[in-house]
């Protein structure tokens, strides 16, 4: 067994152990009173376990798109839309398959195999999607390349030297365009 | 008064075509008949979608359930704030809320642009009155917020409960002003192309206009981000979801414009550029509005889906291509005044800065259509999520905080060594320095070390440059620090203003930081229970369920979920989160219910806590306990960058009466002969 499939095996031992139990600290015992009205308070939740926190599953989970529609990965639905009945059945799939001691890799094959290429919140680096990974990327480094060859051809070409004497358009001499020049700088600087 | 709506909707088109016509021929021919026929068109065109707006908004606060819109997005029992901010909660209402504004903006550009922009004016009125047309169009043949139903309900349906939200009143406006707005520099840039008068004069008639579109658009986002936060309980306030994308994406192109404008106005170079950056910043606008509208890309904001796509689809090809001609055809008039004398200048610096914010904005364009792409040529669905964007933006996004530091270093046309030396010694050592600290303290994440890092330095750029600033007028005039500080923003509100804005993107970076460091928590309480919460900053926090409370509130029925805080031993208080729903006024539910989030903000971090449902029906309660550090900055961050984009926009600070002349005879001047 892999490093992670022990990691795993030892999280699904736990999992069966402590499933079912409260995962805190009770501080006092006490009844729990029904509420008043039930049915106003939402979807009925069910306890929380250790595999609702468990970093592994959560990583997993954020990999993983919710099928309802929402364009939420599987864990950020579970945890904020609440009336959502596909992420706990989604989290349930995740959960089995980490008791099953799958490797994260594993569950998103198992996804993807089940639901499509679309169960993954980003698409995998194969094939046509590589153009999405590495497009922007390289269409920014070679317009670089290429502002960057304009820009150094550019101020090396030496520009062309004006005549002696006063320009016709500005009036100038070249003594006083360079003088113009630097105090411009020194100004704008 | 419905009746009166679709009569001056369908005046307005009229008038709107009318407007568009005599503005063209007016400019072309220098008719002043037509010029004033086309300016007295825009004031019709407001006051006729005025007389719409307030129709549709009557109906609402009347409760004329009779009207499809108003019995779909109103109730009886709608706090009456919401019932007029039900007036851009729809489809069909938030297309006339946009046609409306735009032609209050079309007519103040006739209003207060000075008399020597006169000869683009015809043709600005032209260009708005075809956008308002378009949006007139839709309005009437596609989404028509006046359309009757054949029964009258007893009750509406009431406003969706996630936008019954203060932040709902005013995001939408601000986004739509942002978007809006965006038309008058487009539409200036129009006119400019078309009468061939590409001097600079039009870029400084644009630039309160683009300045007015970026405020508003940034204001907009921010609340965006703010209203996710607090209301979808997601405990985020960013998901790159398509319709944040769209904002985002014409708010990129106008940063990288309102940069690369001051080259062209300094240096006469960029013309051609500075022309397509404002044409895409439109069209992307329209872009953004196309995926809200259309459904053609899924989202959490898929409430708005219809067949208009089709209409804004058309729009976008048509004006794109049209653009595209008009460019292409005065290419020889868009000639570069100036050559760039240094690759090391702010030119160059400010080139980059363009390449990476036009860069990302080709990403997130890319990832948001990517779905559709692959589905194109792979005929396989992709999602495209925030793993994807984060992982190809946030690189970019270093890259641009980096230049934020670096542009305003350099000096104008060329830097010497020394000059550079001179420059960036301070702000590089207190980069370094904040490395050295992190790598001290042991800080993990490499691409928040790397945030922080480069906030530092551009920290030490901006802050140089106001020690400075502020130490010249105190050795120049004798002014104490402040009172030097005040007149150093107040005399150069541009480039000032632009250093605010610049510290508002550092502490949006320094706060999107605090994301490597959030904690969860679920957990199941029964009254009396406990969790404990780790903090980053080192701290616990006890977190006792105290049970929770069922009560009728004005339009909704509440479950209310309490829970003591400690941090330590120190108690903080009791937070509740609600657990809400929605009622008409005869008790009958109309939505599924939602979460209301607890949150407790401080400058370190929030604690954000949702109550998720109760276990079988008893007080037993479900929770999610997040720590979100940081998460405060984002707002200063944002209230930060709006500041100094008012700085900026404040009157006086934008080119004077004489500017376009100076600007048109280029850095002529007169030299005196020295003694």
């Amino acid at each position: 067994m892999t490093e992670r499939g022990e990691t795993v095996g030892r999280r699904a031992l736990l999992g069966a152990a402590l499933g079912l139990l409260p995962v805190f600290r009770m501080s006092q015992d006490t009844s729990v009173a029904r509420l008043q009205q039930p049915d106003l308070a939402g979807r009925p939740r069910q306890r929380v376990t250790n595999y609702e926190n468990d970093p592994f599953i959560i990583g997993v989970e954020r990999r993983l798109r919710c099928t309802c529609g929402c364009g939420l990965d599987i864990y950020t639905c579970r945890t904020t839309d609440f009336t959502c009945t596909f992420s706990p059945e989604l989290h349930r799939e995740v959960v089995s398959l980490v008791e099953q001691q799958k490797s994260a890799d594993e569950i998103l094959a198992a996804f993807v195999a089940k639901y499509g290429e679309t169960a993954l919140m980003a698409p995998p680096k194969t094939g046509f999607n590589w153009a999405a990974y590495l497009l922007p990327g390289i269409a920014i480094a070679l317009t670089g390349i290429v502002l960057g060859w304009v820009v150094l051809r550019r101020t090396r070409t030496p520009a062309p030297v004006p005549a002696a004497g006063p320009d016709t358009a500005s009036g100038l001499t070249s003594d006083d365009a360079a003088r113009l020049r630097d105090e411009l700088a020194r100004l704008e600087s | 008064m419905t009746i009166l709506g679709q009569l001056a909707l369908w005046l307005a088109l009229l008038v709107g075509v009318w407007g568009a016509v005599v503005g063209v021929l007016g400019g072309r021919r220098g008719d002043q008949a037509l010029i004033l026929s086309a300016r007295r068109a825009t004031f019709v065109l407001a006051g006729l979608m005025t007389v719409a707006a307030a129709s549709l908004l009557t109906a609402l606060v009347k409760n004329d359930f009779n009207v499809a819109y108003v019995a779909s997005y109103s109730a009886r029992n709608l706090p009456l704030a919401y019932k007029l901010a039900a007036l851009y909660g729809g489809q069909a209402g938030s297309l006339l809320f946009w046609a409306f504004v735009l032609s209050l903006f079309a007519a103040a550009a006739q209003l207060v642009t000075p008399r020597r922009y006169a000869h683009l004016m015809p043709l600005v009125a032209a260009v708005t009155s075809v956008v308002t047309v378009f949006f007139v169009s839709v309005t009437v043949f596609a989404a028509n917020p006046f359309e009757r139903l054949a029964f009258t309900p007893i009750d509406g349906r009431g406003l969706n409960p996630q936008l019954q939200n203060p932040g709902m009143v005013v995001h939408p406006p601000m986004l739509y002003l942002g978007y809006i707005s965006i038309t008058i520099p487009y539409a200036f840039a129009v006119a400019a192309l078309l009468t061939k008068r590409l001097d600079i004069g039009w870029l400084h008639a644009i630039r309160k206009w683009t300045l007015l579109s970026w405020v508003f658009l940034s204001v907009g986002i921010t609340l965006g981000m703010w209203w996710a936060y607090v209301e979808l309980g997601w405990g985020g306030y960013w998901a790159w979801d398509p319709v944040e994308n769209a904002s985002f994406l014409p708010w990129l192109t106008q940063t990288a414009f309102l940069h690369s404008v001051m080259i062209q106005e300094k240096r006469g170079m960029l013309k051609r550029w500075n022309v397509i950056l404002v044409g895409l910043s439109f069209f992307l606008a329209i872009f953004g509005t196309f995926i809200t509208r259309s459904g053609v890309i899924s989202s959490v904001h898929s409430f708005t889906q219809s067949s208009v796509g089709y209409f804004f689809l058309a729009f976008l090809v048509l004006g794109g291509i049209f653009m595209a001609w008009l460019v292409g055809t005065r290419l020889r008039l868009l000639q570069t005044e100036a050559r760039l004398e240094s690759p090391l200048s702010r030119e160059a610096s400010f080139f980059f800065n363009n390449l990476l914010l036009v860069g990302m904005a080709f990403s997130v364009l890319w990832g948001t259509l990517f779905p559709i792409v692959s589905e194109l040529v792979r005929g396989t669905q992709v999602t495209v999520g925030p793993p994807f964007f984060n992982q190809v933006n946030i690189p970019i996004g270093l890259g641009l905080l980096a230049l934020t530091g670096i542009g305003p270093l350099i000096a104008w046309r060329k830097a010497s060594p020394g000059h550079l030396r001179r420059q960036f010694l301070v702000p590089v050592g207190v980069g370094l320095t904040m490395g050295l600290v992190l790598a001290a303290l042991r800080f993990g994440d490499w691409y928040a070390g790397m945030a922080l890092m480069l906030a530092a330095f551009v920290v030490g750029a901006i802050g140089q440059e106001f020690v400075r600033g502020v130490g010249a007028r105190h050795r120049l005039h004798g002014e104490s620090p402040v009172l030097a500080f005040l007149r150093l923003v107040g005399r150069n509100r541009r480039r000032y203003g632009g250093y605010i804005v610049h510290l508002g993107i550092v502490t949006y970076f320094v706060a999107f930081t605090g994301n490597a460091f959030k904690t969860e928590l679920e957990a199941s309480l029964k009254p009396g229970e406990s969790a404990t919460l780790h903090s980053p900053f080192g701290h616990d926090y006890t977190l006792t369920h105290l049970g929770v409370s069922q009560y009728e509130a004005l339009n909704r029925f509440v479950s209310a979920a309490s829970v003591e805080v400690r941090r330590g031993d120190e108690r903080i208080g009791i937070l509740t989160s609600e657990k809400r729903l929605y009622v008409d006024s005869f008790g009958r539910q109309q939505f599924e219910p939602t979460t209301e989030p607890a949150i407790r903000s401080t400058a370190r971090e929030d604690l954000y806590i949702i109550y998720a449902g109760s276990v079988e029906g008893t007080e037993e309660a479900v929770y999610r306990f997040t720590i979100n550090p940081l998460v405060m900055w984002v707002w200063i961050g944002g209230a930060i960058l709006v500041f100094g984009g008012v700085v900026t926009l404040w009157p006086g600070s934008g080119p004077s009466a004489r500017s376009p002349r100076r600007a048109l005879e280029g850095y002529q001047a007169t030299l005196e002969p020295v003694a």
